[in-house]
């Protein structure tokens, strides 16, 4: 129905259309064709070939940055979702004013620099942090616990950063659900634990998956977050590149993990799209 | 497999709700006998859907207490209540199949699938909609959508069925389909069937007894024919049909004075009453003679087929008459003067409440 309704409306409006033709080719001209020029490099540096890409297989720091990322997006993807789902579902269930400061307090993260929040749990993770001297203050642990400098402290930060991004698509596909559906439910006789598993959690699972896309897509390029609380000991994709290429100057290998990034992400956009409306993942009606 | 609860009367004992100040139901007293089909009729904001939320258990009532086959159920949740309930726009749910629909009721109630598969079966057959079991309730027409949600709600059984508004949506024709077939289904699973609507015809036609409501108070309830027959307030006669109004004063001869006639009626109150008569438009013959004969002139006058529907002016305002079209006594033409008659027993005296139908 709604493809339908898209070429409708570009048959009707195809001269408006034109009109973002000299945005489309400035975009073009000073965006994609860089981009791709970038990522050529990748096939003629050092020398023309494949060479970079079979790295792949037989390099093993290529093969660790690769693994470390997965797994941190994985598991920051899987909390954010847990964490952001508990929260859409509460701000769903909230009265009318309530869900104001919900939203609120959801979005304001958004608005702090993703610096300020890095270095702000540093100084809640590291060794002489809050977490570490409260737990010590109260003898639960005798030597301080390693939380930053590390995949830990990465996931910590990365969650905290992604929730918001999880929590707005989910809460969009919840607020779509009739309440009807849930009391008719109740009145068909299922406890609430059922109306949830049986109603709820379905109707909600695309939100679910367009967040969980979401979420996963953004964490693979994330560069400042795991730099700060990764000390430079753990390594995903992002600062991996900027070292191979700002400071060992080996353009050809950094590009071809670019590459590799930006072909991943146009991969997984391209198989949940057949499974998600993406208009709605990205806000259209 | 039997419903939770007895399958005995459902009473209503002075039942009420309010929302802050608004008093949405006011004390409604209702005796619903087993296996009876009630329609609760009344306009939009009346309180149909407020009342049978409170039976079905969604609305908590302000005051007031609800007693199925003598035990008080008015603190049970709604899946305690298990009565099975046709939403104001179906609530079909969107994700599943229709067969998976009908299921759902028994798949919560923990029944294993063989028994399950043949039970959602049978009722897929009952509302005739066998073949249509793995379509998504999106791949079907309104009125199958509204059998789904039929099946849906009697598929466990329940002692009582609760329906609101459940042929609002669909077209006439349909409507009219949709009305047989579940005055026929009532018959054949001998529940009780409580239904909500605003549609006069649908009330008559289709239940035991109807409780007519305004302003969240029942008015008047009865057997269909009784409430037609003998409305006791000037809103009933109205909005059961249509009816004319005459104000009048009871004589020391029993006539009642109405305007510049005297007419006759079968039971008048003690003379010097005010009485308020509700005479139906086809109690009223033209061109012929009865126990009250008046002269009107035709106002405006429409063939519908079957009849014509006529205003006629008179002295005490316009009066409406329905007469059969075939071997009518007279042509009413635009602008005649014609006589019109009705029998002594023919108009009832209404209490006037100031709502006009
Ligand atoms: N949650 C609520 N808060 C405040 N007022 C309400 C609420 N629910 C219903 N009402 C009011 O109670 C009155 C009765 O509502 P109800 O839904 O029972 O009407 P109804 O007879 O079913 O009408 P309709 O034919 O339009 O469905 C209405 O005036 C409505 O505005
Ligand atoms: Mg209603």
């Amino acid at each position: 129905m709604r493809r339908g309704d898209m070429a409708a409306r570009l048959r009707r409006d195809g001269g408006w259309w034109a009109l973002l033709l000299p945005a489309f080719l400035l975009l073009s001209v000073f965006y994609i064709t860089p981009i791709l020029q970038v990522l050529a490099i990748s096939f003629t540096e050092p020398e023309p070939g494949l060479g970079n890409y079979q790295r792949i297989a037989t390099n093993l720091s290529v093969q660790r940055v690769i693994w470390t990322t997965l797994r941190i997006c994985t598991i920051t993807t899987a909390l954010a979702l847990m964490l952001g789902y508990g929260l859409a579902y509460a701000i769903t269930l909230a009265s009318e004013q309530a869900r104001r400061w919900w939203l609120l307090c959801v979005l304001v993260p958004l608005w702090i620099s993703v610096l300020v929040r890095a270095f702000a749990w540093v100084t809640l993770l590291r060794r002489q942090g809050l977490i570490n001297q409260t737990l010590q203050g109260a003898g639960i642990i005798a030597e301080p616990l390693q939380l930053v400098w590390n995949e830990f402290g990465i996931i910590v930060g990365m969650v905290h950063y992604m929730v918001p991004y999880a929590v707005l698509p989910m809460l969009a596909a919840m607020r779509e659900i009739e309440p009807r559906l849930l009391a008719a439910a109740r009145g068909l006789g299922a406890s609430r634990g059922q109306v949830f598993r049986q109603v709820f959690f379905p109707l909600s699972a695309p939100g679910l998956v367009a967040a969980g896309v979401l979420v996963f897509i953004f964490s693979l390029g994330f560069y400042i977050t795991p730099a700060i609380l990764g000390g430079g000991r753990t390594l995903m994709v992002a600062e991996w590149i900027s070292l191979q290429i700002l400071d060992l100057i080996r353009w050809g290998l950094g590009t071809m993990m670019a590459t590799l990034l930006v072909v991943t992400i146009l991969v997984t956009l391209a198989v949940f799209s057949r499974v998600v409306n993406m208009r709605r993942l990205f806000g259209g009606a | 497999m039997s419903a939770t609860l007895g399958t005995g009367s459902l009473e209503l004992r002075g039942l009420a709700k309010r929302y802050g100040e608004f008093v949405a139901v006011q004390g409604a007293d209702l005796m619903i006998a087993a296996g009876s089909f009630l329609t609760l009729l009344g306009p939009s904001g009346s309180g149909k859907t407020t009342i049978l939320m409170m039976i079905a258990g969604f609305t908590e009532p302000t005051a007031g207490r609800l007693l199925l086959g003598g035990g008080d159920i008015t603190a049970l949740p709604p899946e305690k209540r298990a009565f099975g309930m046709v939403f104001q726009g179906y609530a079909l749910f969107p994700h599943m199949t229709v067969a998976e629909n009908v299921a759902f009721p028994l798949r919560v109630r923990g029944i294993g699938r063989a028994a399950r598969d043949t039970r959602v079966r049978a009722t897929l057959d009952l509302v005739q909609l066998s073949g249509f079991a793995d379509r998504r309730p999106a791949q079907l027409s309104g009125g199958q959508q509204q059998r789904v949600a039929l099946a849906r709600a009697l598929v466990f059984d329940p002692a009582l069925l609760l329906l609101d508004e459940p042929l609002s949506a669909l077209d006439k024709k349909l409507r009219a389909e949709l009305q047989e077939e579940l005055r026929a289904l009532h018959r054949r699973v001998g529940r009780t069937f409580i239904n909500v609507t605003h549609d006069q015809e649908e009330a008559l036609s289709l239940s035991d007894e109807v409780a007519v409501l305004n302003h969240g108070r029942i008015v008047q309830k009865g057997a269909p024919a009784m409430l037609y027959e003998h409305p006791r307030t000037r809103f009933v006669a109205g909005f059961l049909g249509k009816s004319n109004f005459l104000h009048g004063v009871v004589q020391g001869d029993g006539t009642v004075q109405c305007g510049p006639w005297r007419l006759h009626h079968a039971a008048p109150p003690a003379p010097g009453t005010a009485v308020l008569l509700s005479l139906r438009p086809e109690k009223i013959a033209l061109g012929q003679a009865g126990d009250n004969a008046i002269e009107g002139r035709v106002l405006s006058s429409a063939y519908l087929g079957a009849g014509h529907a006529v205003v006629l002016d008179t002295p005490i305002g316009p009066i409406r008459v329905h007469q059969p079209a075939w071997r009518a006594a007279v042509d009413p033409a635009i602008g005649t003067t014609i006589s019109m008659a009705w029998a002594a027993d023919a108009a009832t005296i209404v209490e006037d409440d100031d709502a006009p139908g």
